[in-house]
C-alpha cells in the first residue's frame, strides 16, 4: 500500500488510539491537517499554539492519557517551548508534532525555518527531526512509549514538509525495542524490608506524597498504606489529591505555603516515607535544616529525583503504585502492635498544631479570595476539576479546596506558568465533556492566554473560569509588601479590560461580584449554567497567602496571619 | 564533600545531536567537563564518549544518574575507583634552534616519542601516555619553547579481569 508521510502518521495515530489533537496550521503542516480531517480524530483548534500544549497537558493531566499536539514550523513551533517545558517540569505525558521546512532546506535559513529539536532538547523527554519518510512510524510508536512510560514527559517531533507528503510502500513497523530505555517499575524487596523495619520503629512517621503518586496512579495503594500504618500523609502542590484532602489523616500541603501542621511535622517527624516526590526547594525551604530527625525512605521511578536535593536513607527505584503496593503486602506480614495507642501522642501534637494554627484569613466586609475558593469548594462539594492559573490564585486553590480524589487539581507546578489554567481547562473539558471544570485564575495570568476563550465557545465547551480580582500581580506584590517595603514595582494590573463585557464580546456569560454577599448567588448562577462562564470576584486587593515561607528559611519558620 | 577527578565511559548511539544532548545536560545543570574524547566503536551504530569531570561523589552520581536517563545513552561506566588503562595523546610543536636539538631529541628519547614533523626552526613531536607523562614531557620542553599544542583528551578502557 503506497502512503505519503501525512498518511502513515494517521494510521499509526489511530492505532495509538489518540481521539483528540489540540493544534494551528500553518505552511508546512498542510498535508498532515489535510490527512487529519479525513480521519475521526477530533482536532480542537486554538488560538496560539502554547494553547495547544497546555490543552493537551491539560487533557493528559485529567484522563492520564497522552496528550497530542500539532502544530507548523517557525513561530509555531518556538510558541510551544513553554508548553513543553511546563509538561516537562510536572512530567506530564505529550508528544508534539511540529512541521518543518523540507529537509533539503534545512539550515539554510528558510522562511518559517527553527532548530525546534536544538530549542527543545533540555525541555523534552526526547525529541527527534524525522528524515525519512521510512522512518515516520517507527519514530511515533517509539514517541509514544517514551512519553507514558517511566516518569512520564513531552516527546517533540519535527516533521520536514518532504516527510509528510513523499508516498512510499507503508508496512505497519515491528515490535519497537528501545535497548537503552527500560524504566524501573518494579522495586529492589531488600530495600523495601529496610523501609518495613523503619517503619516499625519510627515513632513520629510521615508520608509525603507527590505527583508520582497521581501520575502511576497510586493513589488507593497510598491510602491503604496509610490507613494501614497509621501514618499522616501531607502532598506536595503535585500530589494534592493522592490522599483525600478531607481524611482525618491529611495534613494538607507541606512547602513555602504549606499548612502549618504540615511544616512542623517536617521539622519534627522522625521518618518521611516519599513517594514520587522530588523534594523541590518550594518544598523544603533551606535544605541542611529540612527534616533534621528524620530518616527519609525515597521512593520514585526516576533515580535522579534521589538524593538530588536531600540525604536518603533508603532510596527505592520504581513506580509508586507498584512499590507501595509491595509494601502494603509486606507490612500485611508485620505485627505493628496498638497503633492507636503507638501513634496516640504524635497525632495529638499534630492535632495540637491544626487547632493552634489552622489555615485562616479574617473575614471582613469586602470579598476574600480564600471566601471564594471556600465557597466553591462547598458548592461544588469538591467533585470539579479544578485547574489554576500561577501565583496567589494557584495557593489559596491549593490551600481551600480539599481534593477527595486524583487527577482532579490540575496546576503548573515546577514551571509555575501563568496562563496555563484557561487552556488547561479547555482540555480537561474536551475528555470529560460532562465533568465540571473550573478555572481559579487570577486577574493578571488570565490575561496570558485569554485569547483560548475562544477556543472554548467555538467548541461548546462549558469551562468555568473564577477570577480572583485583585488588580495587581498578587503574588509578586505580596514579597514586595514583606521584603521589598511595599515597593510595588511593576505589579498594578489596573487597567485590566472589563471582564464581564469581555466575556459578553467572546458570546460567553459574564457576571460579577464586588460584596462578600454576592458571592454565592454569582458562582450558583455561574456554576449552574450551560454555557462557558467568566466569573470576576473583585476581593480585597491586598490579601496575601499565608502561611509564608521566606524563600532560603527553613520551612518551619512561618509567617502567619 | 571534597571534589575529585572521575572519568566517565559512556556508550551512546552513533546519531547526529547526542553529543549536543550531553553536551547541554552539562551546560544546562552547571556541571565541567574537563576533557572529552568520542569516536565510533567496533559498532558504527555506537559510539564511545571518553570524559573527565570535576565534581564531588554526590554531584558524579548526579551525572552518572542524568546521563543514564538520556534515551541515545547506552551504558555509563564510571572508571575513576577501578582498574583501567588511559592514554592521550598530544602534538607539540617546539622550538627547534640549532644549539638545542640534540637536547630535543634526548628528550624524545627519554619518552619515546616521535619526531613526526621538521621545519627550520622547530619540531612537532608526538607524545602518547598517560597524564603524568603528559605534564613531565610538557615541564622539561616549556623552557625550550613550545610554539602549539593539540591534545586528544584522554580516553581509558576497564582492565579485564585476569
Amino acid at each position: 500500500m503506497k502512503l505519503t508521510g501525512a498518511q502513515i502518521l494517521m494510521e499509526v495515530l489511530k492505532e495509538e488510539g489518540v481521539d483528540t489533537i489540540f493544534g494551528f496550521p500553518g505552511g508546512v503542516i498542510i498535508d498532515v491537517f489535510d490527512e487529519l480531517a479525513k480521519t475521526d480524530i477530533k482536532h480542537i483548534l486554538v488560538r496560539h499554539e502554547q494553547g495547544a500544549v497546555h490543552a493537551a497537558d491539560g487533557y493528559a493531566r485529567a484522563s492520564g492519557r497522552v496528550g497530542v499536539c500539532l502544530v507548523t514550523s517557525g513561530p509555531g513551533a518556538t510558541n510551544t517551548v513553554t508548553g513543553i517545558a511546563t509538561a516537562y517540569m510536572d512530567s506530564i505525558p505529550l508528544v508534539i508534532f511540529t512541521g518543518q521546512v523540507p529537509t533539503q532546506l534545512i539550515g539554510n535559513d528558510a522562511f518559517q525555518e527553527v532548530d525546534i529539536v536544538g530549542i527543545t532538547r533540555p525541555c523534552t523527554k526526547h525529541n527527534y527531526l524525522v528524515k525519512r519518510t521510512e522512518d515516520l512510524a517507527g519514530i511515533v510508536k517509539e514517541a509514544f512509549i517514551i512519553a507514558a512510560s517511566g516518569r512520564p514527559g513531552p516527546v517533540l517531533i519535527d516533521l520536514p514538509k518532504d516527510v509528510s507528503n513523499t508516498k512510499i510502500t507503508y508496512k505497519a513497523p515491528k515490535k519497537i525495542n528501545l535497548k537503552s530505555y527500560k524504566p524501573t517499575y518494579n522495586p529492589n524487596m531488600n530495600q523495601l524490608h529496610k523501609a518495613v523495619k523503619l517503619i516499625k520503629n519510627a515513632r513520629k512517621p510521615i508520608i509525603f506524597a507527590g505527583g508520582g503518586v497521581v501520575l502511576s496512579g497510586g493513589s488507593k495503594e497510598l491510602t491503604e498504606l496509610a490507613h494501614k500504618t497509621r501514618i499522616p500523609v501531607t502532598c506536595s502542590l503535585m500530589g494534592l489529591g493522592a490522599f483525600p484532602g478531607t481524611d482525618p489523616l491529611c495534613l494538607g500541603m507541606i512547602g513555602m505555603h504549606g499548612t502549618y501542621r504540615a511544616n512542623m511535622s517536617s521539622g519534627d517527624c522522625d521518618l518521611i516515607i516519599a513517594a514520587g516526590v522530588r523534594f523541590d526547594d518550594r518544598v523544603t525551604g533551606k535544605t541542611d535544616t529540612f527534616a533534621p530527625n528524620a530518616k527519609i525512605v525515597h521512593i520514585d521511578i526516576d533515580p535522579t529525583s534521589i538524593r538530588k536535593n536531600i540525604p536518603v536513607a533508603v532510596p527505592v527505584v520504581g513506580d509508586c503504585k507498584i512499590t507501595l503496593g509491595y509494601l502494603n503486602r509486606l507490612l500485611d506480614k508485620e505485627a505493628l502492635g496498638d497503633l492507636e495507642t503507638k501513634r496516640k501522642k504524635w497525632l495529638d501534637q499534630i492535632n495540637q498544631w491544626k487547632k493552634t494554627k489552622p489555615l485562616e484569613y479574617k473575614q471582613k466586609n469586602i470579598i476574600k479570595p480564600q471566601y471564594v475558593v471556600e465557597k466553591l469548594y462547598e458548592l461544588t462539594k469538591g467533585e470539579a476539576i479544578i485547574t489554576t492559573e500561577v501565583g496567589q490564585n494557584q495557593m489559596w486553590a491549593a490551600q481551600y479546596y480539599h481534593f477527595k480524589k486524583p487527577n482532579r487539581f490540575i496546576t503548573s507546578g515546577g514551571l509555575g506558568c501563568m496562563g496555563f489554567g484557561l487552556p488547561a481547562a479547555i482540555g480537561a473539558q474536551v475528555a470529560f465533556p460532562n465533568k465540571l471544570v473550573v478555572d481559579i485564575a487570577g486577574d493578571g495570568s488570565i490575561q496570558m492566554n485569554i485569547q483560548e476563550m475562544a477556543t472554548a465557545m467555538q467548541y461548546s465547551l462549558p469551562v468555568k473560569v473564577v477570577i480572583l480580582n485583585n488588580q495587581y500581580l498578587g503574588m509578586v506584590r505580596q514579597w514586595q509588601e514583606l521584603f521589598y517595603e511595599k515597593r510595588y514595582a511593576a505589579t498594578g494590573m489596573e487597567h485590566a479590560p472589563d471582564f464581564v463585557k469581555l466575556a459578553e464580546a467572546y458570546g460567553a456569560i459574564g457576571l460579577r461580584a464586588t460584596k462578600p454577599e454576592e458571592v454565592e448567588p454569582v458562582l450558583i448562577k455561574g456554576l449552574a449554567s450551560p454555557k462557558t462562564v467568566i466569573m470576576d470576584f473583585a476581593v480585597e486587593r491586598e490579601e496575601c497567602v499565608y502561611p509564608m515561607v521566606p524563600a532560603g528559611a527553613p520551612i518551619t519558620e512561618m509567617l502567619l496571619v | 564533600m571534597t571534589e575529585q577527578k572521575h572519568i566517565l565511559s559512556i556508550l551512546v548511539d552513533n546519531q547526529p545531536g547526542v553529543l549536543s544532548r550531553i553536551a547541554g545536560l552539562f551546560s544546562g545543570r552547571g556541571y565541567n567537563i574537563e576533557s572529552l574524547s568520542v569516536a565510533a566503536t567496533m559498532d558504527p551504530l555506537v559510539s564511545r564518549i571518553t570524559m573527565i569531570t570535576i565534581a564531588d561523589t554526590q554531584i558524579v552520581e548526579q551525572i552518572i544518574k542524568q546521563l543514564h536517563k538520556l534515551i541515545n545513552v547506552i551504558k555509563v561506566y564510571a572508571l575513576t575507583g577501578t582498574s583501567y588503562v588511559q592514554r592521550e595523546m598530544a602534538l607539540i610543536k617546539v622550538q627547534a634552534k640549532p644549539e638545542r636539538r640534540a637536547e630535543i631529541l634526548r628528550i624524545v628519547d627519554i619518552f619515546r616519542c616521535k619526531v613526526v614533523d621538521v621545519g627550520q626552526d622547530h619540531y612537532t613531536l608526538e607524545v602518547t601516555g598517560d597524564e603524568g607523562k603528559m605534564t613531565a614531557i610538557l615541564n622539561l620542553l616549556k623552557p625550550i619553547g613550545i610554539k602549539e599544542i593539540a591534545k586528544t583528551g584522554i580516553i581509558a578502557l576497564f582492565r579485564e579481569s585476569k
